[in-house]
């Protein structure tokens, strides 16, 4: 496989029920394009765990998810509050989630740490008021 | 086991259509908690959990679970079902709590 292939999503923040939407549709694509599934899951799982932080932190965003030969690359793009202290934020249990989006299973503060186990590569640029681009690349082989 | 033979010994009610419940069960994970389900649960897994909305539809699709067992009798909301059937997630209905309802999914597979 030589070509590189390209995706991108606008990802809606203000809205629960379609969170998880980009996500959904990539693990769809790359399992069509007859992806390892092992690898379309890990994949899943980061770009949903980034996807909802986007909604749930920053008011949405964008995804670009880009396919090329030895690896996938995600990234995802939000112009919301930053994150003051990234070291903190990647710790298992740290959450500032408000209790309206508790209530619907999130904030156990395992999101990040989720992204980084099931990734090769994780990396986070963060400016407090200025947004987080969180980018994620998972080898194919 | 499959889901539809899970479904069937354990007398819980099947609320999605009838998709993808002969998929194959690949062990148990009960949790509400949903990052912790997509990043804990294996493979295949079934989830128990008392959560109704769609995010738990979104997370069994995405941590690929071969079933989802609400607990206590609480039914999905109709975004949650909607996106179930859509997707091809078969979701399961026990009118018990979920430490009742695991203890039986166990009894039904070691009798398996
Ligand atoms: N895109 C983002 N913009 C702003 N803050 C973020 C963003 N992503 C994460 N954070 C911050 O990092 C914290 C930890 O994120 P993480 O995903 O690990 O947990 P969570 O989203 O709070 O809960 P969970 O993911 O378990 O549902 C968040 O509570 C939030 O304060
Ligand atoms: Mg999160």
């Amino acid at each position: 496989m030589s070509t590189a292939l390209n995706m991108h999503y606008i990802v809606d923040g203000s809205d629960f029920t379609t969170a998880g939407e980009a996500s959904t549709a990539v693990k769809m694509s790359l399992k069509k394009l007859g992806i390892a599934p092992d690898i379309v899951r890990k994949v899943a799982i980061a770009m949903y765990e980034a996807e909802i932080n986007m909604v749930i932190h920053a008011g949405g965003g964008e995804a670009d998810v880009m396919l090329e030969s030895d690896k996938i690359t995600i990234r995802l793009i939000d112009h919301g509050k930053g994150i003051p202290d990234v070291e903190l934020a990647m710790k298992e249990g740290y959450s500032t989630a408000p209790d309206t989006v508790r209530s619907l299973g999130f904030g156990a503060g395992m999101g990040l740490p989720n992204i980084k186990k099931y990734s090769d590569e994780m990396y986070i640029d963060t400016e407090v008021g200025k947004g987080t681009t969180v980018t994620i690349i998972i080898n194919l082989h | 086991m499959k889901v539809s033979e899970l479904c069937k010994a354990a007398g819980f009610t099947l609320v999605t259509d009838k998709q993808d419940n002969d998929r194959e069960i690949g062990g148990v994970y009960a949790c509400d908690l949903l990052s912790w389900v997509i990043g804990r649960a294996a493979q295949d897994a079934v989830l128990v959990t008392v959560m109704t909305n769609v995010n738990v539809i979104a997370v069994a699709v995405m941590a690929d679970l071969s079933c989802v067992v609400l607990c206590e009798g609480v039914s999905l909301d109709s975004a949650a079902l909607q996106k179930a059937n859509e997707n091809g997630v078969a979701v399961l209905s026990s009118d018990k709590p979920v430490y009742e309802t695991c203890l039986l999914i166990n009894k039904v597979m070691c009798n398996k």
